[in-house]
């Protein structure tokens, strides 16, 4: 902040503090004018409200003054009065944020380290890991439950990690990457398309999964498919694509809803999912724990 | 010659409905806290979801049930003290048609999720507008009436609703500033980090101005009144009141302590909460020794029972206020039921206790009656809303400490012990105290609603006389 704003600050601060000294001092001066102590004032309003001259009590008086000497001395150490930082020069961004990091990264570190020498298919499958994946999970029951829920079966827009479809691969090396660096699906919206063509790439899209549906439509719906450009992330025969986050919609998972209506919204609107990273936040050793536990879950 | 009289209709207006809207805010938080108590009860309904009803009961129970009796008492108590019928003419019927307008848009607007976000200032832009047309309204009325009193001091209560009207105004506008883009929504004039200060400078003196001075204000007429003594010291009353009013206005960063406001503006807002413990505790001093000499009233008069145990709820969240604020012990209660509790603990035990004692002790008096119909029913109400604020602030108190200490607990391995989810559940119990609590204080409200309909049955609303000014 400016010198004209810092200079602001301790004005208003110190001249508050100061103002509350002098408050109690002048009115606790005794005026020549004034009632006897413990008689009333000589005011009288409303036919009978009147008031004492009684002093102000002593107890209450130290307590305020404690409080003010408080913040004289916090003010002393701590930032407050504008610029200045305080002798003990200390900051929540600058020195307490940073110095608690580097503190839990010296007390735990070590205890993620120990295995980012194993891979994470050991790690995820062989009996004397158990502890490793024990620790994932609480990694993932404190950053990734939030939206995949606590058993990470997932919800609406956000994917199931339990089974064995993936959006992004399922290897070891795709788990650990969607963690570390997150990923980005953006299905495209197609309201521009006329009404009788997201009717019939509904229908398609429908019976790709599930042959019982009205066949009325699906052929045309396999036309515009191609035409409208659906097959250049779903594929020509609708099975997605890993590199893209394309979904396969031939199967009966589905990320957003399988029913007509959530489909319609799907073509029409657009989708986004995002999968923020994490290798900044957690580091290397956390998210090598984290693939692990995730790749457990459905091996 | 007739003579002339204090201007009592509009008092009679205010405490009407000061108790419907009592009991249509304290409803509205009886339904949200069974929300939380049963997530699912309103389901599908969006004008019934919590996110919708949670600002209107903040703004029914503050500004429509705290301010018609801000509103009821201060003209009383200025045409009282000042010995004069209330000055502005047709301005003071607009103040209550005005002020019941705003309540009515809030009661509609809010459930349609129309909110400018702004937490106890979320109506939006239009009405905000009203607010403060009306609000210039009642400052005139209330300082005309200053101006032509007939008697030379101006008494404590009324520098203490005087500062309410005049701080409230300032800060009303100055949150309130916002680019319009439809007759529905706007958006702030100020940025991120500013905007939220703005938002806590208004917001803690929201509490400091409209939910303390005002209210420290009607304890200044009715506490000395109704317990027929002098007030206990006026030396005290003046440090109190300016020690008070400075350091209130300091106080809002406290609300966002450990976020992106610089250090400096932390530090500085926990001090001042700090600074402002003895200036609270000086009014609750003031009130509680004014009835010495005369403590056996208490036993026999339930009026002052609701004054004096809102003055200990007074003293009791005032300081709970300020220990909260330190930085560390806010690290712990900040974000839990820790200040839902405290809030209560000031709303329930101390505003709206306070509020009903003065209420009790207008009605009579302005409905030409010796008492209320059924002092007995007085004192059940007393004792039924004692009860419901403090199994209000006791469980939510069990329940903040719990969430606090679930929610920094860490494994060996530095991840968290607990999910957010595991706290939310442990805190059910507590969720049913609660709403046990405050179904008890909203069944008091019922109990005030039918002593005043039999106290107003058959009536003869007379005005007061202005009686002369004693001499001195």
């Amino acid at each position: 902040m400016s010198t004209f704003w810092s200079t602001w600050v301790v004005v208003l601060t110190v001249g508050n503090i100061v103002a509350c000294l002098w408050l109690i001092r002048w009115t606790m001066k005794k005026r020549s004018n004034e009632a006897a102590t413990g008689d009333v004032t000589g005011h009288t309003w409303d036919e009978d409200l009147q008031e004492y001259n009684n002093p102000l009590p002593r107890w209450w008086l130290w307590l305020f003054y404690l409080t003010l000497a408080f913040a004289v001395i916090y003010l002393a150490l701590y930032p407050g009065l504008g610029n200045y930082q305080g002798l003990f020069g200390w900051s929540s961004h600058g020195s307490q944020y940073t110095q608690e990091m580097q503190a839990a990264e010296a007390k735990y570190g070590p205890i993620y380290r120990q295995y980012a020498s194993v891979s994470v298919d050991d790690l995820a499958s062989k009996p004397e890991y158990a502890e490793a994946r024990a620790m994932g999970e609480r990694l993932f029951l404190t950053y990734c439950m939030q939206c995949h829920g606590s058993d990470a079966r997932g919800s609406s827009g956000f994917p199931n990690l339990a089974d064995k479809d993936w959006l992004w691969g399922g290897s070891a090396d795709q788990i650990t990457a969607s963690i570390a660096n997150g990923r980005q699906a953006m299905m495209p919206a197609h309201g521009h398309l006329d009404a009788a063509s997201i009717d019939n790439l509904v229908a398609y899209v429908r019976s790709l999964s599930d042959p019982v549906t009205d066949s009325a439509g699906q052929s045309a719906g396999r036309q515009i498919f191609v035409t409208a450009g659906c097959v250049g992330c779903h594929g020509l025969d609708a099975k997605g694509n890993v590199l893209l986050g394309a979904p396969n919609l031939t199967d009966n998972t589905w990320l957003y809803g399988g029913s007509a209506a959530t489909i319609r919204e799907t073509i029409t609107k657009g989708r986004h999912g995002i999968m923020p990273a994490h290798q900044e936040l957690l580091g290397q050793d956390k998210v090598h724990l984290l693939a692990a536990y995730v790749a457990s879950l459905s091996r | 010659m007739q003579q002339e009289t204090y201007n009592y209709r509009v008092v009679r207006q205010f405490a009407v409905m000061t108790v419907v809207w009592g009991i249509v805010g304290m409803l509205v938080g009886v339904i949200i806290a069974a929300q939380l108590a049963f997530p699912t009860l309103t389901d599908g309904i969006s004008w019934l979801s919590y996110g919708r009803l949670r600002p209107l009961h903040t703004n029914a129970v503050i500004f429509a049930f705290g301010g018609s009796a801000l509103f009821a008492t201060s003209y009383y108590v200025v045409q009282r003290t000042c010995q004069a019928r209330l000055f502005g003419g047709p301005l003071v019927g607009f103040t209550f048609w005005g002020w019941q307008l705003i309540i009515v848009l809030a009661a509609v607007t809010l459930p349609l999720g129309i909110t400018s976000g702004k937490e106890y200032a979320e109506l939006e832009w239009p009405i905000d507008i009203l607010i403060a047309v009306v609000w210039v309204c009642y400052a005139v009325v209330f300082f005309g009436t200053i101006v032509k009193r007939k008697v030379s001091h101006i008494y404590v209560a009324n520098w203490f609703y005087g500062a309410f009207i005049l701080t409230v105004a300032l800060l009303h506008i100055v949150n309130s500033m916002v680019i319009p883009v439809t007759p529905t929504k706007a958006y702030s004039l100020y940025p991120g980090a500013i905007d939220a200060m703005v938002q806590w400078w208004y917001g803690h003196n929201a509490v400091g101005f409209f939910l303390t001075a005002g209210f420290l204000g009607m304890m200044y007429y009715f506490v000395p009144k109704q317990a027929g003594r002098p007030v206990y010291s006026y030396r005290l009353s003046v440090v109190h009141f300016w020690a008070l009013i400075s350091t209130y206005m300091w106080a809002g960063p406290h609300h966002l302590h450990y976020t992106a406001l610089p250090d400096w503006a932390q530090s500085v807002g926990m001090l001042f909460s700090l600074i402002l413990l003895a200036p609270s505790w000086g009014g609750m001093i003031n009130g509680i020794m004014t009835l010495s000499g005369a403590w056996h009233k208490l036993r026999t008069d339930p009026i002052l029972k609701f004054l004096i145990v809102s003055l200990s709820f007074y003293g009791m969240s005032t300081f709970e206020g300020p220990m909260m604020s330190i930085k560390t012990v806010n690290a712990l209660s900040h974000y839990t039921d820790w200040t839902i509790g405290h809030v209560h603990s000031g709303a329930l035990g101390w505003v709206a206790m306070v509020s009903v004692g003065a209420i009790y002790f207008l009605l009579p008096k302005l409905f030409g009656r010796p008492a209320m119909y059924s002092t007995r029913l007085v004192e059940t109400h007393f004792w039924i809303a004692t009860i419901g604020v403090v199994l209000y602030i006791a469980s939510m108190w069990i329940a903040g400490v719990m969430q606090g200490l679930m929610w920094r607990a860490v494994n060996a391995d530095g991840t968290l012990t607990y999910a957010f989810i595991e706290s939310v559940e442990r805190t059910y119990p507590y969720y049913y105290v609660r709403l046990l609590g405050g179904l008890l204080f909203l069944g008091g409200m019922f109990l005030m609603a039918f002593n005043m309909v039999k106290t107003m049955a058959g009536a003869q609303s007379a005005d007061d006389a202005i009686h002369a000014p004693a001499a001195h």
